[in-house]
């Protein structure tokens, strides 16, 4: 995207097969990435239309410095979330931003509905719609093997595809991207599996030549980050034991959801460590591109499947944090061996790690409360129970029964319909992610504009700032859902974060000859929440109209419990800056 | 004594791809990783080990000895030396290169060239890319 006086928009129509492409400079105060998208997203989307109608857009969009600063690594994905009736908005990393930057598209808009299966694949000069018959019903690790060898160019190329999950419109199906890398969260694979598309396959070689009065300060900046990323401290948690670094010291703070969050600590969170992982299991680091960090954590496992004559099968995963807590105590998974065969599963039907573990504590205690009858969900259920919870998944992709046609909503229509929404751990329709660190954790996800963590770190706010003073704590969650506006229009990996302070950005960008002031970048995040919640206020969401479930005021935190007269006055607290902001 | 750009170990090499970039920015000025003169790949899906394909600085290079232009000529240690206003995109260097390595670049119409000067192995995290002392040429 560089310097180019407009946004490239491409369109893509399924329906019809037609391709448009747009250049779009109206689009330019809106950054790139998440402001991009959501703009294009108001335009594109029919707010009166179910989320898997056809005629409903799906969005990627890069930055203006993808790819060509470290850790500037995110493509963000947009679309009307059919798990939450509410905004879709996820990230992934992988080598996605990268093919698109030398595609030439620093937008993808893909509507419509084709008339078979298909799969599309995005080039420099061409853009095609090809046959996916013998793809469809095929796992994720299945088709992204046929698309490498089918589609050439090693190396410099983006597959994303959906597995079984998404072709069954499981609200809660990821798109995978590039193996170990997915937009997981709110149900975009769903999307893909309603307009018949498998796979999306992007490559580039555009030539984007350095402008000679830039190459020397551009050089400098790429080199100065690069040593930050490298040499200094910031960012050593993610590379070495990575994101389940995590697991241990929130389970000292009795802030690992355990066991349906009946519990913040579990007694084999030791098992499931990062320290652990790392000893017995990872095989190998792996990047995103232009990342020199490399957080991408490979484990292997195997598993005997015939103990007279030593047979074994092996395999290799990624592991992280929410995966560990979704898939590990939040079920209460004891061992690293029964937490990848779950993952594995997970991960070759396409659905997301998060909802899927939360789903099935909720069930668990559903079933234990005679809400759920085992006949209906094909086995028992209890925590720790790793076969029963084999079955459900696999029932999530092939039992039509009543339940499973339920199940497949997520975890608050399921229970909305059974019963059990006390202990059904969603926040604005989105299953919970894996930090019980009390209020902030629980606010900033239930405001988060797609009410995910990463929307404004709430479980950070609670290890900095005190619930004595309620306007700064609410503040400091406000402040972090406007600022990740900005990292996300760029769309710089949010581990990097502290890396890209406002200077940086502002640097970054004179390096390449456009001056963009901190001004300029502050109004242009607060631009982009602002749209953000007008987009969620037109598909029917009210601030005031949440539900906290009662379990998180039950099961102590490290504070003690959270008091639900406390939240709600949070709640309001946040409302009015929202106003504010609306009035701006 | 002559240096040559060396890979050992790939299997420490996490795809970053930095060497790439840096090859490209420094020593192309491009912001395209693509027109490199290291390339890295996977042997087959990112489940595989990484490759690095590189010039690997032949004694007698057949790429210098098929260039009909001169922009070709063997440098001490290995490998080439380019000289770019001599290059004429006449491909004759690609047909000739066993390994495959060389590519042209349709942008400029000239060859991408390793000139084994080791930027790459500066951006490499893992210093898996090293340049190496060699035994000048007999």
């Amino acid at each position: 995207m560089l310097n180019s006086p407009f946004i490239k928009v491409l369109k893509i129509d399924l329906t019809s097969r037609r391709f448009q492409i747009e250049e779009r400079e109206d689009l330019i105060p809106y950054l790139g990435g998440v402001g991009v998208a959501m703009k294009l997203l108001d335009e594109e989307i029919d707010y009166n239309q179910d989320p898997l109608d056809p005629c409903q857009p799906i969005i990627f969009a890069i930055g203006a410095l993808s790819t060509i600063y470290p850790v500037i690594t995110k493509t963000v994905c947009a679309f009307y979330s059919p798990l939450t009736g509410n905004l879709g908005e996820s990230y992934a990393g992988g080598r996605l931003a990268m093919a698109l930057l030398y595609s030439g598209y620093h937008a993808v808009i893909i509507k419509g509905r084709a008339d078979r299966p298909v799969y599309i694949t995005i080039g420099s000069r061409d853009v095609r719609i090809k046959n996916a018959d013998p793809l469809w019903g095929t796992t994720v690790e299945e088709a992204g093997r046929y698309l490498r060898e089918k589609e050439g160019k090693r190396g410099v190329r983006s597959i994303l595809r959906i597995g079984p999950a998404g072709e069954k419109m499981v609200r809660f199906a990821g798109i995978n991207v590039d193996t170990y890398r997915h937009f997981g969260r709110l149900g975009a694979g769903a999307v893909f599996g309603s307009k018949n598309l498998k796979a999306l396959v992007v490559s580039g070689d555009n030539y984007y030549p350095i402008p000679e009065p830039h190459f020397k300060t551009y050089r400098q900046v790429y080199r100065e980050i690069y040593k930050q990323v490298t040499s200094t401290e910031i960012m050593e948690k993610y590379h070495g034991l990575g994101t389940p670094a995590n697991v241990l010291p929130l389970n000292d703070l009795k802030a690992l959801p355990t066991r349906n969050l009946t519990a913040g600590s579990f007694e084999f969170a030791e098992e499931l460590s990062g320290e652990a992982f790392a000893e017995e299991t990872l095989v190998r680091k792996m990047a995103c591109v232009g990342c020199p960090v490399g957080c991408i954590h490979i484990g292997q496992y195997r598993t005997m499947f015939d103990q007279y004559s030593h047979e074994y099968a092996s395999n290799a995963l990624s592991y992280d944090y929410e995966p560990i807590y979704a898939l590990g105590s939040f079920i209460g998974t004891r061992t690293k061996a029964e937490f990848f065969r779950l993952l594995e599963k997970v991960e070759n039907y396409g659905l997301d790690a998060l909802s899927t573990g939360v789903l099935m504590g909720w069930m668990t205690e559903a079933y234990q409360n005679s809400l759920l009858k085992e006949e209906e969900i094909g086995t028992s259920l209890d925590f720790g129970y790793t076969e029963g919870y084999l079955k459900v998944i696999e029932n999530l992709i092939h039992s039509e029964n009543d339940l499973y046609q339920t199940l497949r909503l997520g975890v608050e229509a399921a229970a909305s319909r059974y019963g059990g929404l006390d202990y059904a751990m969603a926040l604005g329709r989105h299953e919970m992610t894996g930090y019980h660190t009390g209020y902030g954790a629980v606010l900033g996800q239930a405001v988060g504009a797609r009410h995910s963590h990463l929307d404004n770190a709430g479980y950070a706010v609670d290890q900095k700032y005190s619930i004595e003073d309620r306007d700064q704590f609410v503040d400091a969650i406000f402040h972090e859902e406007v600022m990740r506006c900005l990292l996300n229009s760029l769309i710089i990996c949010l581990f990097a974060r502290n890396v890209y302070t406002m200077e940086t950005i502002e640097k970054a960008f004179q390096a390449i000859g456009r001056s963009i002031s901190k001004e300029e970048l502050s109004s242009t995040s607060r631009r982009i929440l602002k749209l953000k919640l007008e987009i969620k206020t037109k598909m029917g969401f009210d601030f005031r109209k949440l539900r906290f479930p009662r379990r998180f005021f039950e099961t102590e935190y490290h504070g003690g419990r959270m008091d639900p007269q406390i939240m709600q006055d949070l709640l309001n607290r946040y409302i009015m800056r929202v106003e504010k902001l609306m009035q701006e | 004594m002559p240096k040559v750009l060396k890979t050992q170990e790939m299997e420490r090499c996490i795809g970053c791809y930095s060497c790439m970039q840096a090859c490209a920015r420094e020593v192309f000025k491009t912001f395209s990783l693509q027109y490199a003169a290291i390339r890295i790949k996977t042997r087959g899906g990112l489940q595989s080990k990484m490759t690095a394909d590189i010039c690997r600085a032949c004694s007698n290079p057949p790429c210098s000895e098929s260039c009909p232009f001169g922009a070709l000529t063997p440098r001490r240690g290995g490998g080439v030396k380019f000289t770019p206003s001599k290059c004429n995109g006449c491909e004759s260097c690609i047909q000739a290169c066993p390994i495959g390595y060389i590519k042209l670049n349709p942008a400029t119409g000239k060859i991408i060239m390793c000139l084994h000067c080791g930027i790459c192995a500066d951006y490499c995290p893992h210093e898996i890319i090293k340049l190496v002392e060699v035994k000048e040429n007999a």
